[in-house]
């Protein structure tokens, strides 16, 4: 597999750490046990196009959030993931 | 028709034109006690134990494609009760005394293979945490040895002991675990059930859940037509979370794709199952002589069956590292399975909170060993509709409660276990 | 030495007759020439038996000429450098090659264990499933290890492989797999189109088929062709051609494995050269040229060694100059198994008959047949007669009923051809059936991939060279590049009429897998017991599972499966494709990381000066840290460790910390950040100030710990332990980027940057003044406990100095630009020398953090709550941190968790070890009643006794309860007391003072 980098381009699944679903988001301060609950431990784990969260880490270490399919691998788009795992700003 | 000598000699004199089916080719009845979704290993095996502990005949098995297709056809084969964890422990040793009389109740030759499994230690670290395993073992009553350098050396010779980066100090060794034959176990378990009259009913997807007034799952809908069910359980790991959705469920689970490999077949090189401690690498040696090996899952999310190149060559490397003896020895074919990675690294079985729906799932890359085990407590939890004692911890809301079972320590990232 | 070789042809081939070769199989000594293989050069000396099939133990000659071979394995060199199961259809003659056969005993003509064929009849697909399982401890004992002895081929070295391998990556526009017809002109087309192109062919030589096939291209013969076109490539710098490497698997993303067999045709790889090299290639565009493979047709006695494909025969004839046979007879349902005949009657070699199945031949053959002056007979080879020895006689079955008999001492075979539709379905794509080749062809290949010429299904040698020659055409172009190609070379196609034929049924052994020695009937039986689904039958039955990867057989047995099942072959399908295409030597995956070399290593600051110390190292992740320092006279580990503790406790030491990981945490939100991240309060820490910090995973559980001090209002420095160092780095750029982008905070890794050393002991002020610029206030007031700050050394060296103690002693860790590491080693001991200053290692840091009660490693286990840990007043509850939530589950705040307490033995001269489960005084050992383990020992010189941690249920409320370890594993079993896990200066005053 190869993810293109926003930062860095094209580069290989090596240099890559996977962390998993970037579809749940981190609940707000003041959350129930049941929602942060979900949050961390239920998924949709979908078999087909998804999106995720990977961690440059053998680059330029930005979250990237990454639209791949869990059938076929293939990438269809890559952008960092700055603010995509935030519901409001945390006070 | 009972499998022995005699029967195999007597078939032979009429060139074994008169051998039957192995398993009866069943067409979907209208209604049964309980339909099973999944024809692996797990699936037949509690078909089986219905039919033969619970005295519940009524049963289908369905199956998407041929029986064993999933991970049951598609693993290293490896069995082993050497777990340390409450939940655990017991309910894996339950699995290997299921293992040890396989073959005369089933009347099928599974080859299962006592040859011991040892887990390679590099630090004193390890060792510790391997001590501690042990000894859970041995309270349980299973057997286990913690191996010192020599001892390893005496029973594997061949590793690298002269110039590893991270060299071998010991290991901690089950005797009782091995190998076993990973399609003969699907088929004995067809063969057997099938005898006891269990459906057993191939290309049969399921597409739908039947459900009435209350919620209440009472049938599938499949690519075969409507089955009526009194219980509907699953035992698709790999695909548990897209059957549970069909039942609008969520689970603790994430699919992720491990790659094995087998070698060309060579005369015999290894004498038991080992695991490198400082890498990611694992082997055994199959009866027909290729090197059967693994390493760690891919790390993503995947429903493909196959994996890429960094995974190929890190399990090579742990193999080359630990005993440079294969380095000509050829790699002839890497495959993959889609494995059920639970949220702690440990199994669910439990009823759903769907009523009528029962749940046989996250086994990651466990689940053989676990075969007859799941079985025996999956029939005990359809028919007794409460769980068995060896699996009252495989509850679903066990991650809800905060009592995970999680050997690694690793947490809610299924990648990671 | 040509006269030995008895059937080596008296002119042609592209052998090179000036460079003899001498090689041993199986102790005989023969003779070659330069350009043969292995199987070359047997069959030039007559050599027909080269092994023993795997079931059976059958006599098996040579079957084809290539990779697919299924029969003619050979363990080929010996010693360390023995290599089971090579085909001696690829192996490269070489002077002094020695070959033994496999899989026999004691030779290959008298294998006992043909003895086999006798209980072939009970020997079925599958019959061992069905017995082995009376008396049941009889498998392990009796069984098992008989059928692994009899199983299995040839012998690994069973020591080191003494070579080397290579790993490298290329990249390119343009990969071709093969250089037949339609790889050249693929690789013609797409070079000069301006595309970047890497050709892989498996051969040692160029060409493929036109090797040994000939023909007519541009109106000029094939051999000048494609002279002409290997100079044009040469000449174009952007067209990589490699040759001896087989493109085995394409992965995601354009990802392709290539193994590329650098030195193979060599005894050995000349000094400081590589055997083989694994190549990941990266292209845009794949063109699979890889061409067809000739398949077999089952029938009686089909694998007697003198049965041969029929392209394999032409082969060795035209290519190699080696006649498989002098008197030949072919068995053909195609036409273009008749051109065999042509190369067989052109090398001047006796044609016995042909045996074509179809009802008609074509008018140029029936000519042929004539002027050759031998029979055609419209049939089926229903027999062989022969053995060991080879082929003698063949019975065939006339169309009519009728029955003849063939004098010849070789059989040529065709059932037609089979697309190498490996690469094009690794990605689970699943070839099509096409009936006018009766055979399977590519679809549903990876992204970016096509298949041309007859690994497409178009064996013509025109259809090749225009589908080659397009390919490489739309290939450079979708990689962006459409210069002038120019057009495509000419040829007729050859005719390729078809009948197909599968199976001769009749009387004896007709096989389908030929190394496995599955059988006709076998396929039969397995349909009768269920095993439909070809994956079954394959499971079943073995077939196609062999080192060949079923390519001479699979087709073959679906064919027949489909037969007896009442379905068409589309209907039955295939089993899924899987790498690698040829079977690759496990040591190129794993390239040079083995031995020392399996990790990196990765070393302290003051690692060099260690060594010079004599210190022993250990392995900390990729570090070697020293672990102790022994000192002559001392008799163990023990003693060493105790003199590093008391030294420290009683004056001075100093240990290398710099494994620890190091974050710099900058900008206005720095504390607010750290609030998040750590379940204490960071944001309240004064500049100049150090605190200890709990961070938890997201789940509630400890993840990992470290101080943090405070250098500046919008500056704090993060310490990490060492095994957490990366992935705690990359949990913050989590937390940072992707949770909390609001807050303007920025990470630096400067785990490598600075150079850490803790210096403990009751005279670390007396040693650190003699480094420290004198200006700077040490003392207490100046300097208290948790203070943190940039202080300048003597020599105006800007230092991080923290007050920090893990040791439990007044001490300070001073961190120092890591390029003086080194020199700061030094400068302590030259300093400290007054002052007994002594270097302490790992072993002694660990004591002393027992002594103290200080949480680690083995605590950290990735199950432990920060209660466990007795650090649950930490959690603050005035803010939202990560893990916060889920910390208070309701399993994780029971009562009766397992925590942290102090263990020491009620006998002091006991030893401690960690593992040992804990158990009440006076119960028998059960699940029950398994309360918690050991985690962590040492012997404490403090003490003058084996003091350990220990994770028990309910421990803190048991302080003072004498309970059981037992610890079965190592035989022991003693009471221990449970006690306060702070074993030394539980006040703390001397970390103060």
């Amino acid at each position: 597999m190869r993810i293109v980098c926003p930062f860095c381009g094209e580069r290989e699944l090596g240099e890559f750490t996977y962390l998993g679903d970037a579809k749940p988001v981190r609940p707000v301060a003041g959350a129930s046990e049941d929602e942060v609950f979900d949050y961390v431990y239920l998924r949709d784990n979908v078999a087909g196009e998804t999106s995720e969260h990977w961690y440059h880490g053998g680059g330029c270490r930005a979250w990237l959030k990454v639209a791949r399919n869990t059938l076929t691998h293939e990438i269809s788009a890559v952008e960092p993931a700055a603010g995509a795992g935030a519901r409001q700003a945390v006070k | 028709m009972k499998y022995s000598i005699f029967s195999l000699a007597r078939a032979a004199l009429s060139g074994h034109k008169n051998w039957q089916r192995t398993w009866r080719d069943a067409t979907p009845k209208d209604r049964y006690d309980v339909v099973i979704i999944g024809g692996g290993g797990h699936g037949l095996a509690t078909a089986w134990f219905l039919a033969s502990e619970y005295g519940i005949r009524n049963v289908a098995v369905l199956e998407k494609g041929w029986i064993g297709s999933g991970n049951a056809g598609r693993n290293t084969t490896i069995i082993r009760s050497n777990y340390g964890l409450p939940g655990n422990t017991g309910f894996y040793e339950l699995s290997m005394k299921l293992w040890e009389r396989m073959e005369q109740d089933l009347n099928y030759n599974a080859m299962v293979s006592q040859r011991g499994v040892v887990n390679l230690y590099h630090s004193d670290a390890q060792r510790d945490a391997y001590a501690r395993r042990g000894n859970t073992m041995r309270i349980n009553g299973i057997d286990a040895e913690l191996l010192d350098l020599a001892a390893v050396k005496k029973m594997m010779p061949f590793l690298n002991f002269d110039n590893a980066r991270f060299p071998v100090q010991g290991g901690l060794l089950q005797r009782r675990g091995g190998t076993a034959r990973h399609d003969a176990v699907v088929w004995g378990y067809a063969h057997a059930a099938s005898t006891l009259g269990v459906d057993i009913i191939q290309n049969c997807e399921v597409t739908g859940f039947v459900r009435d007034a209350n919620g209440k799952v009472t049938g599938v809908e499949t690519s075969r037509g409507k089955i009526g069910a009194g219980k509907v359980g699953m035992a698709v790991a790999g695909s548990s979370s897209r059957v549970a959705a069909m039942a609008g469920l969520r689970l603790p689970i994430e699919s992720h794709v491990l790659q094995a490999f087998v070698s060309e077949a060579i005369k015999p090189l290894l004498p038991n199952v080992m695991t490198f401690g400082a890498g990611h690498f694992y082997v055994s040696q199959s009866d027909k002589g290729g090197l059967v090996f693994g390493g760690d899952i891919d790390g993503y999310n995947s429903y493909a069956q196959r994996g890429n190149m960094p995974v190929m060559e890190d399990v090579c490397e742990g193999g080359m590292a630990l005993m440079p003896m294969i380095g000509r020895v050829r790699l002839l074919r890497q495959w993959g399975g889609i494995m059920d990675m639970s949220m702690d690294g440990s199994p669910i079985i439990d009823k759903s909170p769907v009523d009528g729906l029962y749940l046989n799932a996250g086994w990651c890359y466990g689940g053989f060993k676990a075969t007859p085990g799941s079985g025996f407590v999956f029939a005990h939890l359809l028919a007794r509709d409460t769980p068995h004692e060896e699996a009252a911890r495989f509850r679903l809301d066990r991650f809800r409660r905060g009592a995970m079972i999680d050997e690694k320590g690793q947490g809610a990232q299924p990648n990671l276990h | 030495m040509t006269s030995s070789q008895s059937h080596r042809l008296a002119s042609g081939g592209l052998i090179d007759r000036s460079a003899s070769l001498n090689f041993r199989f199986d102790g005989r000594t023969f003779s070659g020439f330069q350009g043969d293989t292995l199987a070359s050069a047997l069959i030039a000396n007559g050599v027909k038996l080269v092994g023993r099939s795997f079931k059976y133990h059958r006599p098996r000659g040579i079957l084809t000429a290539g990779s697919e071979e299924p029969n003619a394995l050979v363990e080929l060199r010996t010693g360390a450098r023995r290599e089971p199961n090579t085909k001696a259809t690829t192996a490269e003659l070489y002077e002094g090659l020695e070959a033994a056969s496999q899989n026999r005993w004691p030779s290959l003509r008298h294998d006992v264990m043909s003895v086999n064929q006798l209980f072939a009849p009970i020997f079925v697909a599958g019959f061992y499933y069905k017995t082995f399982m009376w008396p049941a401890k009889f498998w392990e004992a009796i069984y098992e290890p008989a059928i692994r002895r009899a199983a299995g081929l040839g012998r690994a070295a069973g020591v080191a492989d003494p070579d080397h391998y290579d790993k490298a990556w290329a990249h390119c526009d343009v990969l071709i797999a093969g250089s037949g017809p339609a790889g050249l002109v693929a690789a013609l087309a797409a070079g000069r189109s301006g595309a970047r192109v890497i050709l892989c062919e498996e051969d040692f030589a160029l060409g493929g088929r036109l090797l040994s096939d000939g023909g007519t291209i541009d109106g000029v013969p094939a051999a000048e062709w494609l002279s002409r076109t290997l100079t044009e490539l040469a000449a174009m710098p952007d067209v990589r051609i490699m040759t001896r490497t087989t493109l085995f698997g394409v992965y995601d993303g354009g990802t392709y494995g290539a193994i590329e067999r650098v030195n193979d045709h060599l005894p050995s790889p000349p000094e400081h050269q590589v055997r083989q090299r694994l190549w990941r290639i990266v292209a845009k565009r794949c063109v699979v040229a890889a061409g067809a493979l000739e398949r077999p047709i089952v029938f009686a006695g089909n694998d007697t060694p003198g049965v041969m494909m029929a392209s394999a025969m032409r082969t060795y004839v035209a290519r190699y100059a080696a006649a498989p046979a002098k008197r030949i007879a072919l068995f053909t349902n195609n036409e273009d198994g008749w051109r065999t005949v042509e190369t067989a009657l052109g090398a001047g070699l006796q044609i016995a008959a042909v045996i074509d199945a179809r009802p008609d031949v074509s008018a140029a053959y029936r000519s042929l047949a004539s002027k050759g002056g031998f029979p055609v007979l419209h049939g089926s080879v229903s027999g062989v007669d022969g053995g060991k020895d080879g082929v003698r006689k063949i019975a065939v079955s006339l169309a009519g009923g009728a029955r003849a008999e063939v004098e010849a001492d070789g059989l040529a075979v065709s059932g037609g051809w089979n697309p190498a539709v490996g690469l094009t379905s690794y990605h689970r794509g699943r070839p099509k059936w096409r009936d006018d080749i009766a055979a399977f062809v590519p679809d549903g290949a990876p992204p970016g991939m096509v298949a041309a010429g007859a690994a497409n299904g178009d064996f013509g040698l025109g259809a090749c060279l225009s589908q080659g020659f397009a390919a490489g055409v739309a290939a450079a172009r979708d990689a962006g590049h459409s210069g002038k190609a120019g057009t495509a070379p000419v040829a007729d196609d050859e005719a390729f009429s078809l009948t197909p034929l599968w199976h001769v049924t009749g009387k004896g052994k007709a096989f389908v897998d030929y190394q496995h020695d599955v059988t006709a009937s076998d396929i039969e039986l397995a349909q009768r017991e269920g095993f439909e689904s070809v994956e079954h039958l394959k499971r079943y039955t073995t077939l196609g599972m062999a080192t060949d990867q079923g390519k001479t057989s699979n087709v073959a047995g679906l064919a027949i499966m489909a037969a007896v099942s009442g379905r068409s072959i589309p209907e039955t399908g295939t089993t899924i494709y899987r790498p690698p295409y040829v079977p690759v030597a496990i040591g190129a995956f794993a390239g040079h990381h083995r031995d020392e070399t399996f990790h990196a290593t990765r070393l302290t600051p003051s690692h060099h000066w260690a060594m010079e110390q004599g210190a022993v190292f250990v392995d900390t992740g990729l570090w070697k840290r020293a672990q102790w320092y022994p000192r002559a006279g001392e008799k163990d580990w023990l003693e060493s460790v105790t003199r590093e503790v008391k030294a420290v406790r009683g004056g001075v030491g100093f240990c290398d910390v710099s494994t620890l990981g190091k974050i710099d945490v900058h900008g206005p939100d720095a504390g607010a950040f750290l609030d998040r991240v750590y379940i204490n309060t960071f944001s309240n820490l004064a500049v100049g100030k150090a605190r200890y910090g709990l961070m938890l995973r997201e789940d509630g559980i400890v993840y990992d710990d470290g101080t943090t001090s405070r250098l500046a209002e919008d500056h704090y420095f993060l310490t990490t332990t060492t095994a957490k160092a990366g992935l705690v780095m990359q949990h913050l750029e989590f937390c940072r980027q992707v949770l909390f982008p609001e807050l303007d905070v920025q990470l630096t890794s400067v785990s490598d940057q600075w150079a850490q050393f803790s210096i403990a002991g009751p005279k670390t002020r007396e040693l650190l003044k003699e480094i420290v610029d004198p200006a700077e206030d040490l003392s207490n007031e100046g300097f208290p406990f948790m203070g943190a700050r940039e202080v300048a050394l003597r020599g105006g060296i800007k230092a991080r100095l923290f007050r920090i103690s893990f040791s439990g002693e007044m001490a300070f860790e001073i961190s120092v630009p890591a390029r003086l590491g080194d020199a700061m080693a030094r400068n302590l001991m030259l300093a400290g020398a007054p002052f007994g200053v002594t270097p302490y290692g790992t072993e002694a840091l660990g004591v002393m953090r027992v002594e103290k009660g200080h949480v680690a490693g083995p605590e950290l286990s990735g199950t432990t709550t920060a209660a466990d840990l007795g650090l649950g007043k930490m959690m603050s509850a005035k803010k939202d941190y990560i893990g916060r939530v889920m910390a208070g589950r309701e399993a994780l705040v029971a009562p009766d968790r397992q925590v942290v307490v102090g263990i020491k033995p009620t006998d002091k001269a006991r030893r401690l070890r960690s593992g040992a489960h804990i158990i009440p005084k006076g119960q028998t050992p059960g699940p029950g009643n398994d309360q918690g383990y050991v985690t962590s020992v040492c012997f404490s010189p403090t003490s003058d006794q084996w003091i350990g941690l220990g994770l028990v249920e309910r421990g803190r409320e048991r302080i003072g309860e004498i309970v059981h370890a037992h610890d079965p594993l190592r035989g022991e079993d003693y009471d221990v007391e449970l006690c306060n896990p702070v074993f030394y200066d539980p006040d703390g005053g001397r970390q103060r003072g």
